[in-house]
Order: C-alpha cells, then structure tokens, then sequence
C-alpha cells in the first residue's frame, strides 16, 4: 500500500503547470454583425457594442482556457535534472526522463510550493489531499506512453481572478471576474521537431522550451439555450494567437451554424499563417487518454498551521499557511494602494502594473524625488513609457535610469526649468544616456530665464511688436493676453515661466506707455 | 561448503576456511555445471571474480564490509545492473545494458557481496511457472534430486530428461539457483506470489516484505502498487540478514517508508504460548491438495501443542481476490508496458513507413502473447467506458481485501498460517497443458490477496511429498511487522527440518563441494 509521506526537495524540475480555466468567458455577439474584437482576448469586452440587427437572433460564445504554464525551477518536476533555457537538446534528461525501466518519478518540492502559491494568488481553494495520475497515449516525444498528471484531485480548485478592462469612448472601468477550476500539476512532455524534408523526427527530452501554450475550447450557442457543442484549439503559444484563434473559431462556429451546418466535437489547431483554425489528424485528435492513479506517487498531504502534526519536520512536511506568507503583494491590491497612496487614476495603476518592470521604475523615482507623485505618474506613464513605446524597448533596455529622471523632476519641481525644457532635456537624456540633467540644462542653456530685467525687456520688446494684440486686450477680451504670454515664451525659448510672464505683461499693460 | 547457509558461509571466510575466490570459482563451476536448469540468462563471470578479489585484499586487511562480504548472490534479471545486460526474458529488452543499477543491487554490493549472474523468470515477470520466458523454462533442481529420483525409481537424469518439473515463478531462475547451491541468496520479486511460490516448489525460504519497507527503484515494474523485491535464501536467519541490507527509505522511491529500520537479526523462540496464529478458512479450496491440506493440519497442531493459540478465522473477500488481482494487474500492465515503443532502448523493429506502425510491430515482435494478452485486457478495463466498472470497483474490493487482514489482525492474531501452493510441483508437460492465464490464477490463489495488502508474508518448506518433492506453508504478518513475522517462521523452520535437496550424483565430481550435506528428518511424516 502507498504510504502517505510527501516526498521532496530530492531532486527538483523542469515541468509544467496547467492552469485550467474553463467556462470562464462569455461573448454575446450579433448575427452577421460581429466585428472583429481589440488585440487582446482578456481585454474584450463582454457584450460588443453592436446591437442585433431586427429579427436576427442574438449568438452568445462560451470560452474555456487550458493553460500550460512552466514553473521557473532549478530541476524538474519528477527528476533531478537541470532545467536551462536553450540547453542543448537532450543534454539535460535523466534516466526517468528518458523512461528507463525501473525509474521512478520524484516530486520536486519547489514544484509543490510553486504550484499552492499560485493557487493562492488564484484565490483557490488549496487541496491538502491531491493525487497523480497517468495519461496515455503514444508520441514520440511522449517516452514512457502517458503523462503524470492532476486529473481526479488537483492541487487547487475553485478559484478567481478580478481584472479590469476600459470600454467605450471614456474608457469605462469595469470589473470582471474568470473563473478557475483547477490549478494541477503536470509533467511536460518532451519536443518534437519534425524534418519534412527527410520526414524524419527529432525528440528533444530536455523539455524546456516554451513557457505558455493555451488551448481554447470554445462554443457558441443561443442565449438562454443548451450550451453548443465545443471545439478545442491546441497549442497557442501567445496571447495575440489565443485572440485570433477564438475569433476566428465564433465566427467560423456561427456562419456554419447559420448555414445549417453543424458544429463537430473536434480538436482544431490554429494555422498561424492564415489566421484560421483548421481540423487537426485524427490521431492528434480526440482519444481515450485511458486515465489511472499513478502508483509510484503517493497522495500529495499538505498541511496548514491548524492540520500540521506536532513536531513534524520542516523539510518533510509544506505548510500552505507559511506559503501564504511569503506570498508577495498582488497586482490588484498594490494597484489599490497606488491609487490610495499616489491619488492616481485607476486606468494609470493599471498601465504601471502591466508594463513589466514600470511599477519599480516608477517606485524608484518616487523615493528619489520630491516631484509630486502625479507629475511623475505623468511623466512615466506620457513622456517615459511613450519613448519606449515607439522605439518598441522593455523598461529594462531604457537608456534613461530612475535617477535621471529623479533629478530632471526635481529641476522641474524647484523651478529651475520650465515643463517645456524638462520635455527637452528628456529628449537630450535618452540620446545621450549618462549625461547628467543639470549639465544638459547648463550646456543647452535650458535654465529657467531668473533674470527679471530681462525677462521685463523682452515683454516690452513684445508688446511694442504687436500692437494689435495690444488693442485688442485693452478693447476688453483678456484672453488675447494669452497670445502674448506664446509670444514671449517663445522668444524664451520656453525657458520663462507662463505665470510669471504674464505677471509682468499685466503690469507693463496697466501703465502708461513709457 | 557450497551447501551450507549464507551465515556459515559468511563466519567461514571471517575465519578464513575459505577465500571469496575460491568461493567465487566453484560457484562459478556449479553454475556452469548445471547450466541445463537454465537458471541464469547472463552470468556475469567477470565482474563476480573482480569483487571476489577485491572483497579477498578486504578481508586480508581485516576490513571486511559485513556479513555479505565474498558472499556469492544472484538477481532476477527484471533488476537494473549497471553494464550487465537485463532481458526481463524479453526479446523487448534483448541487449538492453542499463547504465544504472537497483537500489536493492546497489545495497548487496555496497556490502560486498559477488553478483554470481541475473536469474531467469517468465517473459516481465508475468507467470508462475518460470516457463513462458524467451530464454525457455527453467528446471527444478528437485527433478534431479536424490528423494525424487528414488520415488520414482530413475536415474538421477535420464537420458531423454523429458519429465523435469517447474520451479514455479515468476522468480523461478532464482529459487534454481539457490536449490541447486550456485549462490546463497538471490532476489526475487514478487507481485501475486512470484517469490513464493517458486520457494515452496524448490523447497526454499521465499520471503515478501512489506509495501514499502524495500526500495523498487530499479525493479522493472509489473504491477508498482504490488511489487516488491523477494528474498530467497535456504534458511530463514540468511533472508533476516539479506533484508537487514535492502530495508529502508530510499529517496528514488516515494513509496518506501520514512524513519530509521530496526535491525532484522531474529531472537530464537523458545515460547510461543504468547502467540496467535489464525487458520484462515477460505483457504481450504477443494482442489487444494490432500498432502498439502494434511501438512497445513498439522502445522497448526503443532504450533497448537506448542501452547500457542490457533483459531479459525475469517478473510471473506477472499474469493473476489483472484479476478480483482486481474483487473489491477493487467491495468498496471498496460500502462508500464507503455514504454517499450522502440524509440529510446530495446527493440525495435525494420518497419519505418510510418511511427505507428514501427511502434506496432516492434510490440508485436517484442512482447510474447501472455504480454501482449495482459496490455490487451488491460487497456479495456482503463477505456472510459469501462473504467468505473472494472478498474474502479477492483480498487474497492482490493480496500475491501486489505480490510479482511486489517480485522483479523486487530482480533489478535499474529500471523496467519496458509498454504502457498495448490501442490508440489508438476512436471513440465502437465504445466504447459493449461494456457498461462488459468494457470497463473489457480498458482497465484494463496499468494497474490497478500501483494493488495501489502502485507510481508513467507514460504516455509515443511515437508517433502509422497514423491520427494518440497511442500511449503505460508506465514502472513501485519505490515510492517517483518521482524515478528520471520521470528515465528524460524521456529518453525528449526522444528520441522525441512531435509536438504540431494543433488550428489548429479553432480558426481562436486560431491565434495556438497561434502556436509545431510539429511535431517522429518518431523512431520506424511501418513
């Protein structure tokens, strides 16, 4: 009989996690009318903003997700063997990865812990009795003829992700909640890379490249109807395939529909040059995986501070109350406590969390400023992020560090220079990374104009200029001033204050003609 | 010196009476010598010489590793042993040379001991005759013995040799060369009585351990939520020592047991008024044999005269165990069978037109029909459809089974003494009468409720037929109450001198090597 003990920490793994997510999604779209949605699947909106057409029945899609994500770890899941990106093929398999008869699997401890952590994240309920068991079918890459798997009784189950999404013209905030039904652990299977040319098969058992692969079932059906029969689109491997392939697959399911054809229970792989799903072979497709409780694993025991046998070994038993604690802040409270702490708009907290490595950029230019947080919220999120944007870099590949942009705020902040010469000296920042800002503004002389003298003479050479405007401001429209504030500023080459400015040709306006 | 007990063994070269060369050679000499038992499928000479020798310097400098230093042992071949080919008897793994070895290998020769060859068995370990193996059947050496031979009035080997008998199985190589002297221990496995069973038709200690108390990790595997390796050995003290080595956690095998393992050295009973033994009722089949039924009898009085307790008791799942043990075997079966696709190692057939059909031919071409049957049946029970209906209710009368145990155990019984076997052991020709399937059944039907429960269990040899042949009983323990279990099987053995197999004339110039040969009585006469 299997004896209960977790087994970890032997040996650690490269694997892979399903995240299985499914009836999560639904789209009411219009007969002939669907229109092609925005990039992203998760940022869709839930109805489209067109109306059915008069008589034409209402089509509503159904969408699950299967996600395979892999667990950043030193070793795999079921082995001691390394995990390394881009290792050679097959330079990282021990014999249980390569199936020798007689091995058998161990569970990689950080695996475990990974795995209830992101269940956690995910708001699941956390299993702390889960089991492993095998799925068969033959593959080349597939070396002992199943998959070790979570199937009956995953790790965690039930849980929910909150994400927000803006619509219509005033970029609406509203709140959505997918669905998750079960977080498990799954070993990866190995890669095949096909040679046409000698129709010839290459497996790699190394079994550590891509990252994420989805498959999408969808459906589509009537509201308030039978849910319609589903298709499963394997093998997304990225967030802008996933949209396409659903897309393409309620249109495809509708028009079929519509002309009375009918929707096949079937497997569909998405054809990434045509942008369409096409029918996979048979032998990809449906089979009786023929699932049973792998032996060689005893159930997965975890325990938490309440079930936690007394003097139980730290290294032999996980606590999910102590995983929970190490759990890092997630995005949807620290986007709570940067709209609370900073003032910021919600859609600003958004942008800063989904732009991998922004938050940080911009929590260390807070801590290095004493620039308001909402002119620095403006410049990272405008000025930095739109310079990044267009030359397509990540925030680690900036030329301009947090600093930089620290000390140019504080310029800014105490006066030294005008917005219109911060704009400048950012520009001068990223053609010339290192320079700092203060030498850029005495070089390009881009100082605030402090000379008051100065500034006097330039709004009197201004007025004498344009007498027109001058009559027309004192004819009663002041708003005609703002035209000379332009004129002087220019002349400053944006390096006076508007204020100031105006200040002085208010007065220089009020007084007699010298 | 060849016919004595690992333990006299192990002091005689402490004392230096003998060297492991010298051990290692006439071994080797026997081996060769009976080489038409076909108990080995390799025999790895070499390697075994090169530890004999370097095991010989240890003991010179007085460092010898333990009690199984020089010992001479052998191992089924369904164990990993790095560079010496493992067939499982299996044209599938023909010239499979694994790069590993099993952990329990690894343990006897951390300890010194001479790995003698790998052991023959039916074809993945699947039988209980030791015949359906593609290296042919392996022979009793009891066919040739002295007692045998006298009943039947023969010569000790005739000339036409066409009425030998099985050794049981699956580890029948093992219980071979274990019978016939050409080693003083060797491994099993045993997954529905694949230890057992060829013990007590070779009229040897066939010990099962509990689930869990000895590592699988390199055991190619039949059923792994039923397998365990076995222990053979011609005494019962020889199996406490070996499994004193192979016992504990290994972290290559989730499923052996955390915590440190208590020594396994047996005390001798004097007393056994403090036991209970129970006398489990389903086991009385009407085709268990009459000479059988008369011994079980009378071991029960024996222990009875004794003053320990006896008393019926009740298994009342038993009856299911047989057909449940077949829906999870051969499940087990289709799944671990999974792997033999040609791709990574073993065989693999000339078809290339397409991976599919290399994969079904190379199957085809590597599996015998008893394989191929079991993966059959097994991936019907798995299918979907069927999956509640078979695999799911075996696993509940499997928990049922385990339960029978668990409730005899806890009204107080110690151990329960059984048959092992329906009878002796039958010749050949009447073995292969019957397809493997029914024979395996009727073979496995006192043995294979214990691999459910995980339970340890053991072939005594008690007595010899009407026509010289052993007769072996089992003892059943709690799990995990391995030690306790063999205590009481030694004072059984030590009252009921079960003789020593004669083998003299048939290995005339080795009569020296057998020099301390003798017959005990038998204490317990058949009538």
């Amino acid at each position: 009989m299997a004896v209960p003990t977790l087994r970890c920490g032997f040996s650690g793994s490269r694997w892979t996690f399903a995240l299985v997510d499914r009836g999560c999604r639904h789209r009411t779209v219009a007969t002939f009318n669907w229109i092609r949605g925005q990039s992203s699947v998760a940022q869709q909106p839930l109805h489209t903003a067109q109306k059915p057409r008069k008589g034409a029945q209402e089509w509503a899609a159904v969408v699950g997700l299967e996600i395979h994500a892999q667990i950043s770890s030193n070793s795999k899941l079921f082995s001691g063997a390394e995990v390394r990106f881009a290792a050679p093929p097959n330079s990282l398999v021990s014999f249980f990865d390569a199936s020798l008869p007689g091995t058998l699997p161990v569970l990689n401890r950080r695996c475990v812990e990974a795995a209830v952590m992101t269940g956690l994240a995910l708001n699941c309920h956390i299993n702390q009795k889960s089991l492993f068991d095998r799925k068969h079918y033959f593959y080349a890459d597939l070396p002992a003829g199943y998959q070790i798997t979570q199937q009956r009784l995953p790790i965690a189950v039930n849980g929910n992700l909150a994400y927000s999404i803006c619509v219509g013209k005033q970029q609406r905030e509203i709140t959505k909640t997918v669905r998750v039904k079960q977080i498990q652990l799954e070993q990866d299977s190995g890669k095949s890379l096909h040679d046409d040319l000698r129709s010839q098969t290459l497996v790699d058992l190394n079994r550590a490249e891509g990252q994420l692969r989805v498959d999408a079932n969808v459906s589509v059906h009537h509201p308030g109807e039978p849910l319609g029969v589903r298709t499963e689109v394997k093998n997304l491997n990225s967030i802008r395939f996933l949209a396409k392939a659903i897309d393409y697959e309620i249109q495809r399911q509708i028009s079929e529909l519509e002309n009375g054809g009918e929707i096949l229970n079937e497997t569909r792989s998405f054809d990434y040059k045509l942008g369409c799903t096409v029918p996979m072979r048979d032998k990809e497709g449906k089979q009786d995986y023929r699932f049973m409780p792998e032996p060689n694993l005893p159930p997965l025991l975890l325990y938490d501070s309440t079930s936690l046998p007394a003097g139980a070994d730290p290294q032999q038993v996980i606590d999910i109350d102590r995983i929970r604690e190490t759990l890092p802040e997630l995005p949807s409270e620290t986007r709570a406590r940067l709209v609370q702490q900073y003032g910021m708009l919600p859609e600003h907290s958004f942008t800063l969390l989904n732009e991998v490595g922004l938050l940080e950029f911009f929590q260390n230019v807070i801590k290095e400023t004493r620039a308001e947080p909402k002119k620095v919220v403006s410049w990272v999120l405008n000025t930095f992020l739109g310079y990044l944007k267009q030359q397509n870099l990540a925030v680690s590949e900036s030329p301009v560090p947090p600093s930089a942009l620290a000390e140019l705020l504080d310029l800014l902040h105490t006066r030294a220079i005008s917005s219109a010469a911060a704009k400048q000296v950012f520009e001068e920042l990223w053609k010339s990374p290192g320079k700092p800002p203060a030498q850029i503004v005495s070089e390009k002389q881009l100082g605030l104009l402090q000379d008051r003298e100065a500034l006097e003479e330039l709004c009197r050479a201004t007025l004498d200029g344009h007498p027109q405007v001058v009559r027309d401001v004192k004819g009663g429209n002041p708003r005609a001033i703002n035209k000379l504030i332009g004129l002087v500023r220019k002349a400053t080459q944006g390096r006076a204050e508007p204020a100031l400015i105006k200040q002085i040709l208010e007065k220089q306006l009020s007084s007699p003609a010298p | 010196m060849l016919g004595r007990t690992l333990r006299e063994v192990s002091v005689a070269l402490k004392r230096g009476q003998v060297t492991p060369t010298e051990l290692c050679q006439k071994c080797l000499a026997l081996i060769q010598k009976t080489k038409f038992l076909n108990a080995y499928i390799t025999v790895s000479e070499e390697a075994a010489l090169k530890q004999a020798e370097a095991s010989e310097k240890r003991y010179k400098k007085g460092q010898s590793l333990g009690d199984l230093d020089g010992i001479p042992v052998a191992v089924k071949d369904n164990f990993s042993t790095t560079g010496i080919e493992t067939t499982c008897a299996s044209n599938m793994l023909k010239g499979y040379v694994p790069p590993y070895n099993a952990t329990v290998v690894q343990k006897l020769l951390d300890q010194g001991a001479l790995l003698m060859g790998k052991t023959n068995l039916d074809e993945f370990a699947m039988g209980s005759g030791s015949t359906d193996g593609v290296f042919g059947p392996v022979k009793n050496p009891w066919s040739y013995s002295k007692q045998y031979r006298e009943k039947r009035k023969q010569k000790p080997r005739d000339e036409n040799d066409s009425d030998w008998l099985i050794t049981g199985g699956s580890s029948g190589g093992s219980a071979a060369a274990v019978s016939a002297f050409t080693c003083f221990a060797a491994l099993g496995s045993d997954t529905g009585g694949s230890t057992r069973n060829p013990a007590a038709h070779c009229g040897l200690i066939g010990f099962k351990p509990s689930y869990g108390l000895v590592s699988r990790h390199g055991l190619i595997p039949l059923v792994n939520s039923m397998d365990v390796p076995g222990i053979l050995t011609r005494c019962v003290d020889d199996t406490a020592i070996v499994l004193g080595v192979l016992a504990g956690h290994d972290p290559k095998d989730s499923t052996t047991v955390q915590g440190p393992v208590n020594s396994f050295l047996l005390p001798s009973l004097t007393d056994v008024s403090k036991l209970c033994i129970g006398i489990p009722k389903e086991y009385l089949v009407p085709e268990l044999s009459p000479e059988v039924r008369s011994l079980w009898s009378k071991a029960a009085d024996l222990f009875d005269s004794e003053g320990a307790k006896v008393k019926e008791v009740s298994l009342p799942h038993t009856c299911y165990s047989i057909v449940c043990y077949h829906v999870l075997c051969t499940s087990e079966v289709a799944s671990n069978m999974a792997r033999f696709d040609g791709l990574e190692y073993g065989h693999r057939c000339d078809i290339d037109i397409s991976t599919e059909a290399m994969y079904a031919t190379t199957r085809r071409e590597g599996f015998n029909d008893v394989v191929r049957g079991r993966i059959l049946s097994g991936n019907f029970f798995l299918l979907k459809e069927n999956y509640e209906d078979y695999f799911i209710k075996a696993q509940k009368v499997r928990r049922l089974i385990a339960n029978d145990f668990v409730n005899v155990f806890n009204s107080g019984v110690d151990v329960l003494l059984t048959p092992t076997t329906l009878r002796e052991a039958v010749p050949y020709l009447e073995f292969i009468q019957e397809d493997n399937r029914t024979r395996s059944a009727q073979d496995d039907i006192f043995t294979q409720a214990v691999n459910m429960a995980g339970l340890p269990a053991v072939n005594i040899p008690v007595a010899l037929s009407r026509q010289g042949l052993p007769i072996g009983l089992q003892f059943i323990g709690p799990a995990f109450c391995d030690q306790q279990l063999l205590t009481v099987a030694k004072w059984f053995e030590q009252q009921v001198q079960f003789p020593v197999i004669q083998l003299e004339e048939l290995m005339d110039d080795c009569s020296s090597v057998l020099a301390n040969e003798k017959l005990a009585s038998v204490s317990l006469k058949q009538q």
